[in-house]
């Protein structure tokens, strides 16, 4: 099992590309040429990200160098020592299933503070990735037919981002 | 909710600071602050473009659909009111493609056409229907096969290999997708 996911990923990326590229290339498509076309994207992407992370790299920044980071961890240390998790991912938990440009902003805040290779690093990646902007696509999906009610689609969303997390904690200590 | 969040972080971290006399510090910490958020947009542009380009071949190549016809069938179990040739059906699948595949500018607008298709089956229209939940939830939880930007992120703050968590994401995400079927189909029997 552990092999496994070390193999995936070494792999995955790798495979992507030869298989993309040469589907693209079967089909008839110029691949250089649409690469380029979307990779003219790559900067306005990258722009329309800045304000969100300024945003959220100056309130994360404030909270830790007051200490107030410091107390918080304190406080929610027995319940993540429960699962063996590190209490510094707290604030990306808080901020994933309600906007996906900010939780970037705290996660490449803990990435820059703590390193991408330490555990918290990695935990932190590995929980981005495996939870949604619950509460964003909800709003998106309903409001496009107008439906206000979201029934249990809510609940059902946040209890997956939790199970996402929760999983993310476990997988990270036994894999790294 | 997020503006308050956000006014908490800033205000309460302010606070504290006074108290602990590490105002001049924590005032530092956020200019620092947001110097680098215009550092780290600068190495992520190099990886994005490089996927954007990637995603957009397969985008052009007609991988999605191609995809999609694949996975109608399995996909038919989590929605076995609607008839699985259905224009909801295929919107669906082929949204789920896009996710999978990472494709999210693809995705959304695939979805909205999804729940437009859902909707004119729906008998309550002020109601999301079961299928419209269940649909909802597995976008929520959605498994992407590479977290491009998380690796992007990665690699800008210099870790020794940033991929290495693609293995351990795709684990969580299939936990969390599981989950948040199970979730779906034991709460719909009270809602």
């Amino acid at each position: 099992m552990l092999e496994a996911i070390k193999i995936i990923s070494v792999f995955a990326i790798p495979l992507f590309f030869i298989f993309i590229l040469a589907y693209g290339h079967f089909k008839g498509i110029a691949v250089y040429d649409t690469f380029i076309e979307g990779a003219k994207e790559g900067l306005t992407t990258a722009f329309r990200i800045v304000p969100y992370l300024v945003a959220m790299f100056v309130a994360i920044g404030i909270f830790r160098s007051s200490g107030a980071m410091d107390m918080v961890t304190e406080l929610v240390k027995p319940i993540f020592s429960l699962l063996g998790g590190p209490p510094e991912v707290l604030p990306l938990f808080i901020m994933r299933p309600m906007s996906g440009a900010a939780s970037l902003g705290i996660l490449a805040e803990l990435l820059k503070v703590y390193g991408p290779d330490s555990i918290i690093g990695r935990t932190a990646s590995t929980a981005m990735g495996s939870t949604e902007t619950t509460f964003y696509t909800i709003s998106v999906y309903l409001g496009a037919v107008g439906i206000k009610n979201a029934r249990y689609a809510l609940a059902a969303g946040l209890i997956a981002d939790m199970a996402g997390f929760i999983a993310s904690i476990i997988i990270c200590n036994v894999f790294f | 909710m997020i503006n308050i969040i956000w006014m908490a972080f800033i205000i309460i971290g302010l606070l504290v600071a006074a108290v602990t006399g590490r105002i001049e510090a924590t005032t530092q910490a956020a200019f620092d602050g947001a110097r680098s958020a215009v550092e780290l947009c600068f190495a992520l542009i190099g990886i994005y473009s490089l996927w954007l380009g990637l995603m957009k071949v397969a985008e052009k190549s007609g991988l999605v659909n191609a995809l999609s016809k694949r996975m109608r069938g399995p996909l038919g179990i989590l929605f076995p009111d609607l008839p699985p040739s259905s224009p909801a059906m295929g919107a669906m699948t082929m949204n789920i493609i896009a996710n999978i595949l990472g494709l999210g500018n693809a995705a959304t607008p695939l979805g909205i056409k999804a729940m437009k298709e859902l909707q004119k089956l729906n008998r309550d229209k002020a109601r999301p229907s079961n299928a419209m939940c269940m649909f909802i939830v597995l976008n929520t939880s959605s498994i992407q096969l590479i977290p491009t930007t998380i690796i992007g992120l990665r690699s800008a703050a210099g870790s020794a290999n940033p991929a290495e968590i693609i293995g351990t994401t795709l684990v969580a995400t299939i936990c969390a997708c599981a989950t948040g079927i199970l979730a779906v189909l034991i709460l719909r029997r009270y809602y």
